[in-house]
């Protein structure tokens, strides 16, 4: 790959909660210790079971939450040094895209106010016919007609809200997009469209995207790299196709083994690895590795030590102390 | 890449949407009690700007001949006059102006420090709010009453000081509405991805989180209105408001009220005006809460 675009180095965002009236709080730890890097005209998958963490990270990406420790480095510029000031302009190539499409756009606010809204912002000095131009520009390029421009979000269905989201984060021409769940409120023929419309607009802009899901399937087609969290902690991360193929870590291998095969035969044949248990309250994460009080292969190490992140082989690293004892599982799905 | 349009299609209007206060609008429209209520008051509103031009008697002028006459037409006195010998109609008029012009200004000056404040103190939250709410509940805390008497023994009667006085103690609750609809509207994602878009603070709350607050407080707007001019009222009634020869509602009926029983007149003409316009507030605002309310949609 190209470029080196962002790096996050052990990134953590706690939460401190207030218990009680004395004024006494316990941090929630949302995202702990998380580093990857990515490239221009990369895409980098993050997958995880709701609560996990995948949006804060996100979020703590763009500063929209402050992370508690840890660096973001833009284009080898930390952006944690930077004043507001700096900040602001930098998000011109910082952008994102929403899970709920029309809780995402200003109810009164015209789809040409919104989508020019990150332009004016950021080049004050355009007029009203430039913005014009440049909005009903973006509108075509993201399958939107320049005449629906006066209209407002609620004439519009969660497609194209969608779509509209895609076109406000595309104006200003950003280097990174980070797309926060922005198929999984959508029907799955909708979806379809906006992940092809998302992987075009990428490769006519060379674009890096984090695209964070639950749904395997999505990530899998979209994404290059794939990061795997469970309670905010990187379990394993790879390209995709390594992944998929040969999943080292045990809870990688349950999460592919429960996405369904589009086959009756085979889905009926396939050996689920079927997960104990409730995912442990973020607030009281097991001691040790934070997946040993699920994971089948648990051992009396888990409970003492947390797994340091080890390479398995250049661009695929792994959380888990027993990885090379495990088997690599065959692709049971998706293959 | 672009998405291939249909041919001629850049030539095509745009179409017009249709926004959520249009939607409104209508739904207000269709609400007979709130158009009736707006009809009247038009009409009130209309009488006390042509109040001169309606009546052949100025405010002040005194009949020595006609002390707290009984209506009638044959000297165009249709309300009768008032224990001074001055024409009721008129009178009435022009306490509506003084009324009205209370009612609307105070809560004008109450939207304009009420939002802003509420929604400054909502939107940054934190330490911030809570020192800015506990004010509010400081200013909530003193007694009305007395912080009136107290303006008018430093600065003497003037009716200004009922303006600067109403509009100080009702911004406190539309600071309180405010702010609790912006609580709730700043966790919406719009408001993060003006965030994102790097939008500056003030812009976020002048241009998103104060139109999105402005439903409730339209409604609470036209509720506080007719508070006003009550109160207003209420202070003249005690000899705080207005002064002689000017009137108000208040005033007046204060004077009706001593002579209930021997000129009837003199109470029911300012009363009936004063509760027909009440009414089609609350009626006007509750239209337009129903036609505001989210959950009709």
């Amino acid at each position: 790959m190209s470029e080196q675009l962002l790096r996050v180095e052990d990134l953590s965002v706690h939460f401190a909660l207030p218990t009680g009236f004395l004024g006494g709080h316990r941090p929630l730890k949302a995202v702990d210790g998380v580093s990857f890097t990515l490239a221009a005209g990369e895409t980098l998958g993050i997958v995880g079971e709701s609560g996990c963490g995948k949006s804060t990270l996100g979020r703590a990406i763009l500063r929209l939450i402050e992370p508690t420790a840890g660096r973001v480095v833009w284009q080898g510029q930390p952006l944690g040094a930077l004043a507001a000031d700096a900040l602001r302009g930098l998000r011109r190539d910082l952008q994102i895209v929403f899970q709920d499409p029309l809780a995402a756009l200003d109810p009164r606010m015209t789809i040409g106010e919104i989508i020019a809204e990150p332009l004016v912002t950021h080049e004050p000095a355009l007029g009203r016919a430039a913005i014009r131009a440049r909005v009903e520009a973006i509108m075509a390029e993201t399958g939107l007609l320049p005449q629906l421009i006066n209209r407002y979000p609620h004439e519009f269905s969660g497609g194209q809200c969608q779509r509209v989201g895609i076109a406000r984060a595309m104006i200003l021409q950003p280097k990174l997009i980070v797309c926060d769940e922005p198929v999984s409120a959508l029907d799955v023929s909708i979806q379809a469209q906006i992940v092809n419309l998302l992987m075009r607009l990428q490769a006519s802009h060379g674009l890096a995207m984090l695209f964070i899901s639950h749904d395997l399937a999505v990530v899998r087609h979209v994404s290059h790299r794939i990061l795997v969290l469970y309670l905010g902690r990187l379990m394993e991360l790879a390209e995709c196709h390594d992944l998929l193929a040969a999943p080292r870590h045990p809870y990688t291998q349950a999460l592919i083994s429960a996405v369904p095969i589009p086959d009756p035969a085979r889905e009926r044949r396939k050996r689920r690895i079927v997960l104990t248990g409730e995912l442990p309250s973020p607030l009281d994460p097991p001691s040790g590795c934070v997946f040993r009080t699920r994971c089948p292969h648990a051992r009396p190490i888990c409970a003492e030590q947390i797994p340091r992140i080890e390479p398995v082989r250049f661009g695929h690293s792994i959380a888990c102390h027993r990885w090379q004892e495990l088997p690599a599982t065959p692709p049971a799905a998706l293959a | 890449m672009s998405l291939a349009l249909p041919d001629g299609s850049e030539q095509l209007l745009a179409i017009e949407g249709r926004s959520l206060w249009q939607d409104a609008w209508r739904r207000l429209l269709r609400n007979k009690a709130a158009i009736v209520a707006m009809i009247l008051l038009a009409i009130i509103a209309a009488m006390a700007v042509l109040a001169p031009w309606l009546s052949p008697h100025p405010y002040d002028e005194i009949y020595w001949e006609r002390i707290q006459a009984p209506p009638d037409f044959a000297n165009q006195h249709w309300f009768g006059t008032d224990g001074n010998g001055r024409d009721l109609f008129v009178r009435t008029l022009y306490g509506a102006r003084v009324s009205l012009m209370v009612g609307i200004l105070a809560t004008g000056v109450s939207l304009l420090i009420g939002v802003l404040y509420g929604a400054t103190a909502g939107f940054l939250g934190g330490r911030i709010d809570s020192l800015m709410m506990r004010f509010v509940d400081f200013m909530y805390s003193m007694p009305f009453m007395f912080f009136v008497i107290l303006l008018m023994v430093v600065f003497g009667r003037n009716i200004f000081l009922i303006f600067v006085a109403l509009g100080a103690v009702e911004w406190l609750t539309m600071a309180r509405i405010v702010r609790g609809q912006t609580l709730s509207v700043k966790r919406r994602d719009f408001i993060e991805a003006a965030h994102a878009a790097g939008v500056r603070k003030r812009k976020i709350i002048t241009r998103h989180i104060i139109p999105n607050v402005l439903g409730p407080v339209i409604v609470y707007m036209t509720l506080t209105i007719p508070q006003v001019i009550l109160t207003e009222s209420f202070l003249s009634f005690l000899g705080l408001g207005v002064q002689e020869p000017l009137t108000s509602w208040g005033v007046l009926i204060a004077e009706g009220a001593q002579q209930m029983e021997s000129a009837p007149w003199m109470l029911i003409f300012p009363a009936s005006f004063l509760a027909v316009t009440l009414f089609c507030f609350n009626f006007l605002g509750d239209g337009l809460r129903d036609a505001l309310d989210p959950k009709d949609r």
